[in-house]
């Protein structure tokens, strides 16, 4: 039986991946749905958008990167934090706005960040790290380094002039970014079909000369298969690429897009229809069909995460708020030695 | 030292700034092949290459956000907007992202990135290419904006905006490229940001100006001189950080002041200036602080309109006799 406590990088044999990823998402999942409660006590402000559902794009993908790659995303960014290695209690500390926090409390839930794991932030502006993916790529392309860089944005994103710019751009010098779109059908309450007569996302790609394909991103093997095929092969041409993952966010766009809101956009029984293709379930299913998990076993894991969740509130509640003199700390990098 | 044209500074700046530190590269649109639109890149893509120096599309989003990306990943780019009115498209990559990421960030990533290009009125260019907005980004926390007047601050600053870890709008005037100037040549000379200059010195009133205000100033300080009124000329060079040091000085010593900028007045520079002097200031002012600004107008084509709409001498010296009056 396979060691549960995997460094989630750590990709050895066929079962010890499906259970690295099967621990990594249940911790973005148990993480994301203890927030809500969280929220409601005052502990965490500003807007909180949570990635259950799309667990298996985070799990598929970061682990097969290195530390030296980069990877940017969406707003939705709690899982990408957690599983490119920034602690979780640092991710909590953030959310709680203490200087514990990734950011010492000055970024929140839409800018996790963690430079060291090569993990650029999360950006509060839907298409805006798509841009800035496009420098990063050019920064490893002028390096001449074998990495890439993962930019994930949204479905709502691909209407924004400037994801096509840095497209057809990064097409034109070509740069090594692996464009993900989290296609999750809504851009918050607007279903793709409802934003464009083209839904045929990789046609889109296609048009600025990126070769891409569309999986399903409900199942975190299919995700990571294809993310290791298309990243083994990214380190040798440098050029982009683009994913279309299909998936499904379970709860509301934000916080305020409660159970009530929703109904104006989606009905109850989609929600469940897709919930019987939750990522977890499948890995889970398959980690038992191996004989690698039992029971005893997912009991074990599943204390572990709650452990893990509770030491992370516990860091946060007692990280101090931010000291009022660093509120200009930070605007200005010093400029020493110019 | 060397006398050369301001365009020629600015290139000189860049490829000593190159030679100096391989992390440094050019982009934006007609930089390379073409040789720069107002010809400040020119030679540069021949001398370091089509990596270093690269021709975009007309895509100042993915200009903006190469430039900004590149930096957060270590590098220091130079992106170049034909022209800033060209830039607004890209106000986001800017405003939202280069400027916020290293305190969103707790200080964890650095953007080294120089935004740069011309700006400023003039040449019936109308409506859309003929405005200036440093206002707009002075106005932004995180970022540095330099506006250099002669062709040796030209060098000077571009330099120190290169070398500076931290987002700068560079805002080139056009009219003032072709004007030639003694430049240094060697290559360690960098003018620090936040470092006003006295251009001229005199006793009865403080004339603030920075890029091409600076020459109009000193030009209305000759004919006030003939008037028998002794202005000071203060050339700015950078807007934030902003040297109020040298304006309080000098105002303590002149008790009088007058802010020019070629933009809009309404909610210009000179607003948070003249503020800064009635706050900081108040005391050794025998005046009201007057502005003198651009009419706010879109930029008329016609020529008497336009000239009309651009603050000139005449306006200066205006305002300079009624604060001494």
């Amino acid at each position: 039986m396979a060691k549960l406590t995997l460094d989630p990088r750590d990709t050895s044999t066929d079962t010890q991946e499906l259970l690295g990823m099967y621990r990594l998402m249940v911790r973005v999942r148990r993480f994301e749905e203890s927030l809500y409660r969280r929220y409601r006590e005052g502990k965490i402000g500003g807007y909180l958008h949570r990635y259950d559902g799309e667990e298996a794009l985070v799990a598929g993908v970061v682990p097969l990167l290195r530390r030296d790659d980069y990877i940017l995303c969406t707003y939705r960014d709690h899982g990408h934090a957690i599983s490119c290695g920034v602690p979780m209690r640092e991710v909590m500390a953030e959310l709680y706005g203490r200087v514990g926090g990734c950011a010492a409390g000055k970024g929140g839930s839409m800018h996790l960040i963690g430079p060291e794991y090569g993990f650029l932030g999360g950006d509060g502006i839907v298409g805006g790290p798509v841009p800035v993916a496009l420098g990063v790529g050019y920064a490893i392309k002028m390096r001449g380094g074998d990495q890439v860089c993962a930019c994930y944005f949204g479905d709502g994103a691909i209407n924004q002039g400037g994801v096509h710019e840095s497209m057809n751009m990064a097409a034109l010098y070509g740069v090594p970014v692996l464009f993900i779109l989290e296609n999750n059908g809504y851009a918050m309450g607007t279903a793709v079909e409802r934003s464009t007569r083209q839904p045929d996302m990789v046609a889109k790609a296609a048009a600025h000369g990126i070769a891409g394909e569309q999986i399903d991103a409900m199942d975190a093997q299919v995700v990571r298969e294809a993310a290791s095929r298309i990243i083994g092969s990214m380190r040798t041409t440098h050029e982009p690429y683009f994913l279309e993952a299909r998936c499904y966010r379970y709860v509301g766009h934000g916080v305020a897009d409660n159970a009530q809101q929703q109904r104006f956009y989606r009905e109850e029984d989609e929600i469940e229809q897709w919930k019987r293709r939750d990522p977890l379930l499948s890995t889970r299913a398959r980690l038992v069909e191996l004989g690698a998990l039992g029971e005893a076993d997912e009991k074990a894991l599943e204390a572990e995460v709650e452990a893990e969740i509770a030491e992370a509130v516990a860091f946060a509640e007692q990280s101090p708020e931010p000291p009022l003199d660093s509120l200009y700390e930070n605007v200005f990098t010093e400029s020493m030695g110019v | 030292m060397a006398l050369m044209r301001y365009a020629e500074a600015l290139r000189l700046a860049m490829a000593e700034e190159m030679e100096r530190d391989p992390s440094v590269f050019i982009c934006g649109e007609e930089v390379g092949q073409y040789q720069g639109t107002f010809r400040v890149t020119e030679g540069l893509m021949q001398r370091f290459g089509r990596d270093r120096v690269v021709d975009t599309p007309i895509s100042e989003i993915g200009i903006a956000g190469m430039a900004t990306g590149a930096a957060m990943a270590g590098l220091r780019p130079i992106a170049e907007f034909m022209t800033w009115s060209f830039a607004l498209s890209a106000m986001d990559q800017i405003v939202n992202h280069a400027a916020k990421i290293t305190y969103m960030s707790g200080g964890r990533i650095q953007c080294p990135v120089v935004f740069r290009g011309p700006a400023g009125t003039g040449n019936q260019l109308s409506a859309q290419h003929s405005q200036s907005l440093e206002a707009w980004f002075m106005h932004v926390p995180g970022l540095k904006v330099a506006m250099p007047a002669t062709a040796a601050d030209a060098k000077g600053l571009l330099k120190y905006a290169i070398r500076d870890p931290n987002p700068v709008i560079f805002m080139e005037h056009a009219g003032l490229y072709s004007q030639r100037g003694e430049v240094p040549e060697d290559p360690d000379f960098v003018i620090p940001f936040g470092q006003a200059a006295i251009v001229r010195e005199g006793t009865d009133v403080t004339l603030v100006a920075y890029s091409h205000m600076v020459s109009t100033c000193l030009k209305a300080a000759v004919s006030l001189h003939d008037m028998g009124i002794s202005a000071e000329v203060i050339d700015l060079r950078t807007l934030t950080p902003l040297d109020m040091d040298t304006v309080l000085a000098s105002v303590a010593k002149t008790h009088r002041a007058v802010v020019t900028q070629e933009e809009w007045l309404n909610v210009g520079a000179a607003a948070e200036i003249a503020a800064r002097i009635g706050e900081m200031g108040f005391d050794d002012l025998d005046a009201p602080v007057l502005r003198v600004g651009g009419a706010d107008v879109p930029m008329p084509y016609a020529k008497k309109l336009e000239s009309a709409a651009i603050p000139n001498e005449q306006d200066v010296i205006a305002a300079a006799l009624r604060v001494t009056d």
